[in-house]
């Protein structure tokens, strides 16, 4: 383990932004967060998270995927992929790095998504550990431990110093860019630490929540079961849960005429718009109750049916924070799992 | 006058009655307005709604102008009125998000008004050179 | 502190559904912490337990009832603050829904709290909030209870209500309001009174938080489109996420000029919104200017008024006019 004066973080910050792009949760002046790239002068957030979650580093809201170039009858393809910036994203939270996992099981598994690779191989994560969770936290039901969050490298914010431990040859390689500025020490702090936020988790509100309601074989208990009705009774049909959501990956691919060729695009789409998968037979999820419940189906049933029995839900809170009508995935979770759903 | 090496996009929609056939007697006397100045022809200048206003900029339009019927003299009777309504309401709109208000402009321009058609043209030609390029509101797709 | 309880609105609804009048009510369901509470349907005076009126009842039910007077039989029972009657109103203009259908309670207002101002102050970590003289949270990180007054976490659409009126209602609970004189419009002549670069670099900074949630269309009662242009996929403009920096334009300014003489400036937009962006500001543009150059107008103060942009007069103001006065 290494440490660092937290007044010292700026030079840290510097070192850091000599060979990559950093970028770091700063305020806004609208009282939320949101990452920045560090220049000179940036302070850093201190809430606990961001409001967009960071999947946009490596599944951008809109990313281009190739141009086409019409002259007379021929069509050009142009290959627009080049090889990502080397970035460090600083302070991603326990919740946040769970979700990337979550992505690298849709995008890096055959056939890899090259274009998410290619970000995932340039960036690294550090991870920030949390010390004060919102009431909206649930991160633990997903056997999480905001105290101790993975990553290239874990850091830890006491009141006046930053631990890093490298947990990667990419973390390594940063450990060993900041050279000096740096000095190994021992974990006594940090332990304190993590007790303490641990004894935060066991009183927070949804501390109690399980999964052990759901999983990938419960498609048949729930697909057809009366609460969904409820549940989505007064949902808007927005994307607010889905893109705010870290784990959300559903994308949509279009073109865009430019009027002097075509740029071929992908964006993200939520499975909560009338036009979600829209195929040529039309649409396959006609009502509002279908949509809701493939969002939520997905991220609990689906999902570990396809991935080992792991959950594309990190309890980050963002969308009990920011759902319009606040319906989300707990209330979903507890109606249909029972209080606790244990 | 500022001229800018690269000569403005006009997008002008002018109404079928009135003005197109103004630009029409522009034509037919031999008077001058600049070759970028692009007609689309619409059935009434209230045939025109803000997307196209919009759509026109992110095209690549440095300027849009509308030319419908003299107020009054509607061929619908009253389109004009309502398209006088909207363009006020979304040209306060456009200025109000920063965004140059002599980029925009409605003219109402009679069939017999042929000089009145090139002297306008060239007027707004004049006007959307001296800003330069739309930089506000461009789309950058559609620039490269 | 709001001047009825919830007993109140229970009661009531619980006798109207006993006796048959509706067999819907539509009412703020509890959440999971006090402030998070959903817009949801009740047909049981069993189902009644859960329903809650306090300084979080934020949501206009307007809207709802467009799809809710459909599934009912008999009435659709909804309590409406009086700034909600307004958009009711302008829904009754544009014929989404039956007058016969909906039984409609009107409830005095005193304004809602808007938790994030509540957090700017305790911070996370909410444990309790109770409303009552005072709103009063605890959280899991202090034994201290923090004590506000309503009027100091007000959301800002209340801060400048334009209305303690109900304009419609089949039964009204309370004392009836007045229309109020707001400075809702102050915010609106302060960009208008920047310069042109500093208004682009504002709405610049503001829109581009954007993330095309589209929550502001959806919970709008005045975007009532079957199918909204942006959503069409046979529409060239069709666009599910903001590509360019003119998209993210392009959709606001088009939001907002569809409802331009519809909105009644109820402020949900600006409620819902995930990134802050003060989309009211927009609306109330229009508003004003219109107000401005066409008469006084309020959407929604009676039912079938004939909006500014479906009338004209021979005398308007031309186009390029209505800047003057302005830089």
């Amino acid at each position: 383990m290494y440490r660092i004066a937290k007044d010292s973080i700026n030079l840290l910050f510097a070192k850091i932004a000599e060979e990559n792009a950093l970028y770091l949760p700063v305020d806004n002046e609208k009282g939320s967060s949101e990452y920045k790239k560090w220049e000179d002068g940036t302070v850093m957030s201190e809430k606990l998270n961001t409001v967009r979650s960071p999947k946009d580093f490596f599944f951008p809201q809109v990313e281009n995927l190739m141009e086409f170039k019409t002259e007379g009858k021929n069509i050009q393809l142009i290959d627009i992929r080049e090889d990502s910036e080397d970035f460090v994203v600083f302070g991603v939270r326990a919740c946040d790095v769970k979700s990337f996992e979550v992505l690298d099981n849709v995008f890096l598994n055959e056939p890899v998504d090259t274009y998410y690779k290619n970000r995932r191989e340039h960036g690294v994560i550090i991870a920030l550990a949390c010390t004060r969770p919102a009431e909206t936290c649930f991160c633990g039901t997903f056997g999480i431990d905001a105290a101790s969050p993975a990553g290239d490298i874990s850091a830890w914010m006491t009141d006046d110093t930053l631990y890093l431990e490298p947990n990667t040859e990419k973390g390594e390689k940063i450990i060993a860019l900041l050279g000096d500025l740096v000095t190994e020490c021992g974990a006594e702090a940090v332990e304190a630490q993590q007790e303490s936020t641990r004894r935060i988790m066991k009183k927070l509100p949804l501390a109690d929540l399980t999964t052990d309601a759901f999983g990938g074989d419960k498609t048949e208990e729930f697909f057809n079961a009366p609460e969904w009705a409820t549940l989505s009774e007064s949902c808007l049909g927005c994307g607010t849960c889905t893109f705010v959501c870290p784990t959300c990956q559903c994308y949509d691919i279009k073109d865009f005429n430019t009027g002097k060729g075509v740029i071929r695009y992908r964006c993200w789409d939520s499975c909560m718009y009338s036009e979600f998968t829209r195929m040529a037979h039309g649409n396959n999820r006609l009502s509002q109750l279908e949509r809701f419940r493939q969002r939520f189906m997905h991220k609990l049933v689906y999902y570990p049916a396809n991935n080992d029995g792991m959950f594309s839900c990190v309890g980050c809170g963002r969308c009990l924070a920011k759902c319009p009508i606040s319906m989300n995935i707990v209330k979903v979770m507890k109606t249909l799992g029972g209080k606790n759903n244990g | 006058m500022q001229v800018n090496e690269k000569k403005p996009l006009i997008v002008a929609f002018c109404c079928n009655w009135c003005s197109y056939a103004g630009a029409d007697l522009a034509g037919n006397n031999r008077l001058s307005y600049p070759a970028d100045v692009k007609i689309i022809r619409v059935p009434c200048s209230c045939r025109v709604n803000p997307m196209f206003v919009l759509r026109a900029f992110q095209r690549g339009a440095d300027g849009v102008i509308l030319c419908g019927c003299h107020p009054g003299d509607c061929h619908y009777t009253s389109g004009n009125y309502y398209t006088r309504r909207r363009m006020a309401m979304l040209f306060s709109m456009l200025d109000y998000l920063g965004i140059e208000k002599e980029r925009t402009r409605v003219e109402w321009v009679s069939a017999a008004e042929g000089a009145k058609f090139a002297a306008t043209m060239n007027d707004f030609a004049q006007t959307v050179a001296a800003l330069g390029e739309n930089k506000r509101l461009e789309d950058l797709r559609c620039k490269r | 502190m709001q001047k009825i309880t919830r007993d109140v609105l229970v009661e009531k609804a619980a006798s109207l559904l006993e006796n048959g009048t509706v067999d819907r009510v539509l009412g703020w369901k509890k959440g999971e912490f006090d402030y998070d509470l959903t817009p949801a349907v009740f047909t049981s005076a069993d189902d009644l337990k859960d329903l809650v009126w306090n300084d979080f009842c934020g949501a206009n039910f307007s809207k709802y009832l467009i799809a809710n007077t459909k599934k009912s039989a008999s009435k659709v029972l909804v309590f409406l603050k009086p700034c909600d009657t307004y958009s009711f109103n302008q829904l009754l203009t544009e014929h989404r829904f039956d007058r016969e259908k909906v039984y409609a309670i009107g409830i005095p207002c005193e304004g809602m709290a808007d938790i994030s101002k509540i957090k700017a102050v305790t911070g996370d970590g909410i444990s309790s909030i109770e409303c009552g003289e005072k709103i009063n949270v605890t959280t899991i990180y202090s034994d201290d209870t923090v004590s506000f007054d309503l009027s100091d976490v007000m959301a800002e659409r209340c801060v400048n209500c334009k209305s303690k009126k109900h304009v419609a209602y089949d039964e009204l609970i309370g004392e009836e309001g007045d229309v109020i004189e707001s400075g809702r419009f102050d915010e609106v002549e302060r960009i208008e009174n920047m310069t042109a670069d500093e208004r682009y670099a504002f709405w610049q900074n503001e829109l581009s938080r954007c993330i095309r949630c589209n929550a502001c269309r959806d919970v709008c009662p005045a975007c009532t489109c079957e199918k909204c242009v942006f959503d069409n996929p046979n529409h060239s403009l069709e666009n599910k996420a903001p590509a360019t920096s003119f998209e993210e334009k392009m959709f606001h300014i088009i939001r907002a000029f569809h409802v331009a003489g519809r909105c009644t400036d109820c402020g949900e937009c600006s409620r819902v919104c995930p990134q802050n962006i003060p989309l009211h500001l927009l609306n109330r543009k229009f508003i004003k200017d219109m107000n401005t150059h066409y008469g006084e107008y309020q959407a929604g103060a009676e039912v079938g008024s004939r909006a500014p942009l479906v009338n004209y007069t021979t005398e308007d103001v031309e186009p390029g006019d209505v800047f003057e006065g302005r830089e």
